[in-house]
């Protein structure tokens, strides 16, 4: 059996085979793999016995659940208004100069993604950010700076 | 909280926890060690204070002394003098902006005086990863009340009587809506909480699950006690990890004391709850996207009726409450309807809780009685504008409400004041505005929010909203002319009349607030191709003060369109019909001589 559709298997155990199923495996794909290939999408549609066109339909309304590759953290700032009065604007140039990517990009050796959101509910500490599922919060050139380079430090010690 | 002299309450909330509050813990209680009176002093960490703007926030009980600002470096002095020697740390005390004056006491500060606190009456003060500090606190009295001394009908009289309306937005009586659930029959039923929290601007279901998820899940037994569900729901923002951890430990000792499950209190009653996450789609907010993104679906909504009380979750019926709903319904038993109801303004009752940002002094989560005037939580428990800068205006309702201004100040906050003014409720999200911000932007960036997270099922709500956002943006560049306002205020009009669920139908809201609020702002874009309150850059030109330019010559070297031009050590000039207004010469400048007017 491959490695995909072994995951999908184990997933659909846990968490069942009905319509209701769908979204959590698709949301524990996500934290397996980082993202949903087609592949696993339509290796669901077969577990859970339906279109793959509903699978696919479900997986890219979601902005959470990316279908297409990510790097292993994603960094999402928010852009919504109260951060945009904090200047949100200065911490993604930070974060592109750090990373030596854009908006949108992922680094070379598939580390960082990132990318712009909406509001994450931390208005009165803007601007702020997630790190895959973690809020960072008030931050400042200078506290990116060091949160980037706490996770490139985790990064090599892990490997 | 019997056994020890004193407690600490380290603040948990999200945000204080970013800020270092984990080491002002650890240091806490090494330090409580070294003095070696660890049989008299417990720390205990609890949800937010609310007053953010001032966290780490540290509060020591009896005496209820209140530091702000505490950092990991502060512990060792807090123990030494405070709890050893019994003297208060003075430098750590809030110090009143008016008076100057140090306050000890959270109940003398501002921003606490007009406060009263019912959904938030835990947060802060228990630590919400036991459910014994939640019980001592009169915790599922309320579910054992019900179950033992009251009928579904009774109880549903009383949340009727109370006048409690939804928090989430539309403001629905929900003892009616209980009602509604509970009279349709049918084998199975659903309870959900709606924690999609999405509101720009809104992060008060975000503290109560943080700093008080009990009572939540008691409220939600409650209601299924009332409706006949055995079964509940909690759709969370996956955004939230904090609450989504708390949770999960309340449910799980609840379970443990038998207050979620089997037979609960011996009466034969079952309940219990599941949680569903979300996915990072603001339209899951509303009650049947949220319901058919628990199917499995794709997030969108449907028209309503049936509504889901008829038919829900998997066809069945479903009562579907907001977070801050279910906070007030436990209070609302045990102290009765008749209390309740005498707090707030005539068709408003009780309280609302408010997350206030931007520029305003006092960032933060406050709880105020219906029929407070936005002075009152603007100025005084806000603390007025930051810097001394003057107020402009208040975003309610996030972007489905729309601004307030000046002349609204002292109105009473309630439902029905602020649909008249042409805002609402929403989730009670607080934007606050000064002079530097332009009206024409900030609608703007919440059309850009919307058009993002419009699903695209209705056409009105996925072009019409995308075209508003255009104009807009076509203004604040400086390329709008007059029959584009009277193209905004149609289309905005129509996509209110046909859109299908609440999204679409309230989204042009920013638009023709602050079109009727700010006219002369609007026509300033538009006829002199100026922006008033200086945001719009387009609309700016960049200029160089002759007697602060030395003649440096930096900015011309740095001008990448070469339009700058000057002899050296003489004043330089600007031509602006060249400028790209990047402001690369301005951020150079080490004399202060270029300006943007
Ligand atoms: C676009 C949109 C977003 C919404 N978002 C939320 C939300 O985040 N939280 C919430 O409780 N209600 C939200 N609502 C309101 C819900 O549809 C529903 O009315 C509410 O959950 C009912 O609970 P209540 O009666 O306790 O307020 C939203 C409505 C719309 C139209
Ligand atoms: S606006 Fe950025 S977190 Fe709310």
């Amino acid at each position: 059996m491959s490695e995909v559709k072994q995951m999908v298997k184990e997933l659909a155990n846990q968490y069942g085979r009905s319509n209701e199923s769908l979204l959590p495996i698709l949301q524990g794909i996500v934290t397996k793999e980082l993202h949903i290939s087609e592949e696993a999408m339509i290796e669901v549609a077969r577990e859970l016995d339906m279109s793959a066109a509903q699978v696919y339909g479900t997986a890219t309304f979601y902005s959470f659940l990316d279908t297409r590759p990510t790097g292993k953290y994603v960094i999402r700032v928010c852009k919504t208004i109260t951060c945009m009065m904090h200047g949100k604007n200065q911490i993604i140039r930070e974060l592109e100069n750090l990373l030596k990517i854009r908006l949108g990009e992922t680094t070379h050796d598939g580390v960082f993604t990132l990318l712009e959101t909406n509001c994450l509910g931390q208005c009165h500490k803007g601007p702020a950010m997630l790190i895959n599922e973690l809020p960072f919060t008030e931050l400042t050139p200078e506290k990116v700076r060091k949160i980037i380079i706490e996770y490139r430090n985790r990064e090599i010690s892990a490997n | 909280m019997a056994k020890y002299n004193s407690h600490i309450l380290v603040c948990g909330g999200t945000g204080c926890r970013a800020s270092q509050g984990e080491e002002i813990v650890e240091n806490l209680t090494r330090a409580i060690e070294e003095n070696g009176i660890e049989n008299e002093v417990q720390v205990v960490r609890t949800g937010c204070f609310g007053f953010c703007e001032k966290g780490p926030v540290v509060k020591i009980i009896p005496d209820n002394t209140f530091y702000v600002h505490v950092s990991p470096d502060d512990a060792s002095e807090i123990i030494a003098e405070h709890l050893v020697k019994g003297r208060k740390v003075n430098r750590l005390l809030f110090v009143d902006p008016e008076t100057q004056q140090a306050v000890s006491e959270s109940k003398d500060m501002g921003f606490y005086k007009k406060q009263l606190r019912i959904a938030l009456r835990n947060c802060g003060f228990i630590n919400p990863e036991n459910i014994e500090e939640y019980i001592a606190r009169d915790g599922y009295a309320a579910l054992g009340k019900a179950l033992t001394s009251m009928t579904p009908e009774e109880v549903i009289k009383e949340i009727m009587d109370s006048g409690l309306r939804g928090r989430g937005g539309g403001g629905f009586p929900t003892g009616l809506k209980w009602d509604l659930t509970r009279k349709v029959e049918s084998d199975v039923k659903y309870v959900v909480c709606n924690a999609d929290e999405g509101d720009p601007g809104a992060f008060m279901d975000r503290s109560i699950l943080e700093g008080d998820p009990h009572s939540v899940l008691e409220a939600m037994a409650i209601n299924g006690y009332c409706t006949g569900a055995s079964n509940g729901l909690i759709y969370i923002r996956a955004e939230y990890p904090l609450a989504i951890q708390r949770l999960k430990i309340a449910i799980d000792q609840a379970r443990e004391s038998g207050l979620l499950g089997k037979d609960i209190f011996g009466t034969g009653f079952d309940f219990d709850v599941e949680m569903r996450y979300g996915a990072g789609a603001f339209v899951c907010g509303e009650e049947t996207s949220l319901i058919h993104s628990m199917e499995g679906l794709r997030g969108e909504p449907t028209v309503k009726p049936p509504f889901p009380s008829e038919k829900g979750y998997k066809g069945k019926p479903t009562n579907v409450n907001n977070v801050e709903t279910y906070a007030n319904i436990p209070v609302i038993l045990l102290k009765g309807s008749e209390w309740f109801s005498r707090i707030g303004s005539e068709k408003s009752k009780g309280t609302k809780v408010f997350a206030l940002a931007g520029k305003v002094n006092n960032v933060g989560l406050i709880e105020v009685p219906m029929g407070t005037t936005l002075r009152e939580v603007i100025f005084d428990i806000g603390g007025g504008i930051k810097d001394g800068k003057k107020f402009k205006a208040v975003q309610t309702g996030g972007p489905s409400g729309g601004c307030l201004t000046e002349k609204h100040l002292d109105i009473p906050i309630d439902y029905d004041n602020l649909l008249q003014c042409g805002s609402m409720m929403g989730s009670g999200g607080m934007i606050v505005m000064d002079e530097d911000d332009c009206m024409v932007s900030m609608a703007k960036f919440y059309l850009d929010f919307t058009v993002e997270e419009s699903c695209g099922k209705c056409a009105p709500c996925r072009i019409g909203n995308k075209r508003l956002y255009e104009m807009l943006d076509k203004i604040t560049k400086g390329n709008g002319t007059e029959e584009d306002l009277a193209r905004l205020r149609n289309l905005s009009n129509v996509i209110k009349d046909t859109s299908l669920c609440g999204l679409g139908q309230t989204s042009p809201n920013p638009v023709l607030s602050t079109m009727e609020n700010f006219p002369e702002e609007y026509l300033a874009h538009v006829k002199d191709g100026k922006c008033p309150a200086g945001q719009c850059r387009s609309l700016m030109e960049y200029v160089i003060d002759e007697d602060k330019c030395v003649g440096c010559t930096l900015c011309s070297r740095v001008c990448p369109v070469d339009a700058i031009s000057g002899d050296k050590k003489m004043p330089h000039v600007i031509d602006v019909s060249v400028c790209i207004k990047c402001g690369a010469c301005m951020e150079k400048c080490k004399f202060g001589a270029i300006s943007v007017q």
